[in-house]
């Protein structure tokens, strides 16, 4: 297939998983927000409620070069509406539906049908709509949509090469965000691993494994109260816990040795392996041994070094 | 009113003068009559709806604000008899047929100019004459793979042809389009009302496109080559290369070596055999001609010159569809094919011939000028409608360069029932057929039938205000 479609494909995907994402993300935050005394570290002011979104995204410098103060307005408006932001909710929807235009004969009508519908319903948020009981509904909604979207792709698509690279961006997509959600809540709901959380942390811990639809997951294989060692380990090493890098790491590998065979794809292949070892091998005691903060943060990076070979090995447009 | 303030009535496809209905229209007439208007403008919104969410869309040059709109979609289709449609196939294919071996002959004997039936100059001076063409042979002796021809109907059997577009004609798309929309919402109809298939086209378009590969290959590589996301037609473009199974590709995904053109794929370069191209002559190869042209292909040109390659359509088919051109067609057709024209040309000025000039300056309010290259309905007056001071600054424009213009009288174009604010109202249109140059030549039945939404107005172009509607042809 043309390498310039492979590249639209694999972006248009990347982008929706990544609405689907930040909808997830301000999901928590917005519940967390719901909870009687939700507290706020006084030595951490990056860890007010609404700053913690934009810590994990990445984009909190961005932020304030706009805005001065992490309000719930602010944040939202930033991470929800804002169309200069291309990673806001609309701004990822805008990028995913610009790509599936330029690529709309790979896709299937359904396809194509089903995220024009989507951008069309989150073009024109009204951004005082934001702080309205309703934004849960919103998040709901971007989830719905995904869903959706990834339903119609799986059912109606050809599994052929096309599905392949849409399915490579979902899931280097979804394993960043994973990382980076686990990583800023666990630093900020405890600093330490040995710490115990109180009651209150319960339900913070609850949050976090919602947003990663991972609360009855937890429940149905633990069966016991919520442990932030047993929460890192679920969604980290957990192979069928479909949001865990685990899971995340098998797709990627998986999907690379379906690509056809080229001599830069061997190195890609290499990497991706070697990150996939590590999980599937990897115990939890070692992680939080040596540092959960640490691996999770060279596990970024490793994903996004991936991201570049993918780029330069597949998408690359020189002959 | 005075008597004469009042115009001769347009013809009326459904109604006669005297109230009557014509025959082809008698099912869907008493369907209407028991219809309420309301039950029309629901069809109507649930059509706009639907278009949007498919993201039918074409884009409007030069307005900042929509990048993408969505084109008017009558709901009352327009309705032609088996008959009519025969004469307008005939004459439709009879014109292809004069017109490719015109550019075959223009490109290596001019017999025709030989001839003097066509002054040489106004062909190899005319800027879309390519000289890099002259001896170049292309497969099937075929240029215009893919045209499209405007005819008018101005009384119950009286067509005219408009214009001819052989260079990268546009809105085959919502043919079909419409087509889909009037099954979704009518069901009801197409049981009834013996209506003509269009569907097909994009396998009579893909047959075509693969009989004309310049290799011996059971499975030739044919491609879609598009400017890109931002041009208006690349809804089409799109549509068209999935209906049809092949790859969309844009000029930075070919490349060209060896005189031979590939694509850069996942798995490495490969092979393009015929590329159906909606990149006009200029922008397709910045080596030979506009450098700045970013869209192109650079070196495609020593490809199709060295026979590895078949462009459709051809190179320096514009030569053909110039509206100066278009006067000798008539005479093409009894020179190259020996018949007597099925299809009338609309009686035309050439503004470079003195005498011409002088009547159309000093009847100007009366007639329709046109640029001798535009398309789209930019650059055009209409006489009767326009303002003083638009007629007053078209007449010097023509002044200044005469040999740019062309002029025909205004003709009444007929009308058709179209759903409106008031309810059901009489609007002008035309009709682009598409004709496909293969093996054979073969056209879909109907086409793309375009209204003038606006009371009166005889522009139906979708830039200028102009909506579209279903064509049905009766099979019987």
């Amino acid at each position: 297939m043309l390498s310039s479609t492979a590249d639209h494909l694999y972006w248009m995907a990347r982008h929706f998983e990544r609405a689907e994402n930040t909808a997830r993300m301000l999901d928590v935050t917005h519940r967390m927000m719901l909870l009687p005394d939700s507290k706020t570290e006084p030595d951490l002011a990056w860890a007010a409620p609404w700053a913690v979104p934009l810590v994990t995204t990445g984009l909190a410098s961005a932020f304030y070069e706009l805005y001065k103060e992490p309000s719930t307005h602010n944040v939202l408006e930033f991470l929800v509406t804002r169309s200069d932001n291309p990673s806001s909710i609309s701004g990822s929807l805008q990028a995913a539906r610009e790509n599936a235009r330029s690529v709309r004969g790979a896709i299937t009508s359904e396809m194509w049908e089903s995220i024009n519908a989507t951008w069309l319903e989150f073009k024109y948020i009204n951004p005082d709509q934001l702080e309205s009981g309703k934004i849960g509904d919103l998040f709901d909604r971007v989830k719905l949509r995904s869903h959706l979207f990834r339903g119609v792709t799986v059912g109606t698509s050809l599994h052929d090469e096309a599905y392949h690279f849409i399915r490579l961006g979902t899931f280097l997509e979804r394993a960043d965000n994973t990382a980076r959600i686990l990583d800023v809540k666990y630093h900020i709901l405890l600093p330490s691993v040995q710490d115990v959380g109180g009651a209150q942390d319960y339900y913070q811990w609850g949050a976090l494994l919602r947003s990663v639809s991972a609360f009855e997951a937890y429940r149905k294989i633990y069966r016991d109260v919520i442990q932030p060692r047993k929460v890192a380990e679920l969604l980290i090493l957990r192979m069928d816990m479909p949001r865990s890098l685990h899971a995340c790491m098998d797709e990627i590998h998986n999907i690379l040795n379906l690509l056809p065979p080229s001599a830069q794809g061997a190195e890609v292949r290499r990497k991706a392996g070697e990150l996939h070892a590590r999980l599937h091998y990897g115990r939890i005691e070692d992680i939080i041994t040596s540092g959960l903060h640490e691996y999770l943060t060279d596990f970024v990076e490793q994903i996004g070094l991936l991201g570049q070979d993918v780029n330069r090995s597949f998408f690359s447009h020189d002959a | 009113m005075p008597s004469e303030m009042v115009k001769p009535a347009a013809h009326d496809e459904m109604r006669r003068a005297d109230g009557g209905i014509f025959p082809a229209y008698t099912h869907y007439a008493q369907w209407l009559d028991a219809i309420a208007p309301e039950t029309l403008k629901q069809r109507h919104l649930e059509a706009e709806l639907l278009f949007a969410r498919l993201g039918i869309t074409f884009a409007v040059y030069g307005d900042e604000s929509g990048v993408e709109r969505s084109i008017p979609f009558d709901v009352i289709p327009r309705i032609l008899s088996a008959q009519s449609w025969k004469k307008i196939e005939a004459g439709c294919i009879q014109r292809i047929r004069a017109l490719n071996a015109f550019l075959k002959d223009i490109y290596f004997d001019q017999e025709i100019l030989k001839a003097g039936i066509i002054p040489r100059q106004q062909v190899v001076g005319n800027a879309m004459f390519r000289p890099e063409m002259i001896g170049i042979p292309v497969p099937g002796d075929i240029y215009a793979h893919v045209a499209g021809i405007d005819v008018v109907k101005v009384d119950e059997d009286t067509f005219y042809v408009l214009e001819d577009n052989l260079r990268t004609p546009s809105g085959v798309s919502y043919m079909l389009e419409n087509r889909r929309m009037m099954m979704r919402l009518f069901p009801e109809l197409f049981g009834r009302i013996p209506i003509a298939p269009v569907d097909h086209y994009p396998d009579l378009l893909v047959e075509g496109l693969r009989a004309v590969s310049p290799r011996e290959t059971t499975n030739p590589m044919v491609v879609l080559l598009t400017p890109g996301a931002y041009n208006s037609a690349y809804f089409e473009h799109a549509f068209l290369a999935q209906q049809m199974g092949i790859e969309l590709v844009e000029g930075r995904d070919l490349f060209v070596k060896d005189e031979k053109v590939y694509m850069r794929t996942t798995e490495g370069p490969q092979r393009v055999d015929v590329i159906y191209r909606r990149i006009d002559d200029d922008f397709i190869d910045p080596l030979a001609f506009r450098p700045d042209s970013i869209l192109g292909v650079p070196g495609i040109l020593s490809a199709v010159r060295a026979g590895h390659v078949t462009l459709a359509n051809a190179i320096g088919t514009g030569v053909a569809d110039d509206k100066s051109t278009y006067v000798y067609v008539p005479e093409m057709i009894r020179f190259y094919l020996g018949e007597q024209p099925i299809l009338s040309n609309v009686p035309t000025y050439r503004l470079s011939l003195p005498d011409d000039l002088a009547y159309v300056l000093a009847n100007l309010p009366e007639l329709v000028v046109k640029e001798v290259q535009g398309s789209g309905g930019y650059g055009m007056l209409i006489g009767p409608t326009a303002s003083s001071k638009e007629l007053s600054d078209f007449r010097e424009r023509i002044k200044a360069n005469p040999d740019n213009y062309i002029a025909q009288p205004t003709l009444s174009l007929s009308t058709c029932p179209t759903l409106v604010e008031s309810g059901v109202a009489p609007r002008h249109v035309d009709l682009r057929p598409y004709i496909v140059s293969g093996k054979e030549v073969r056209i879909a039945p109907g086409g793309l039938t375009r209204v003038a939404l606006k009371e009166g107005s005889l522009v139906v172009n979708s830039s200028q205000g102009g909506g579209t509607k279903d064509t049905w042809v009766l099979e019987r």
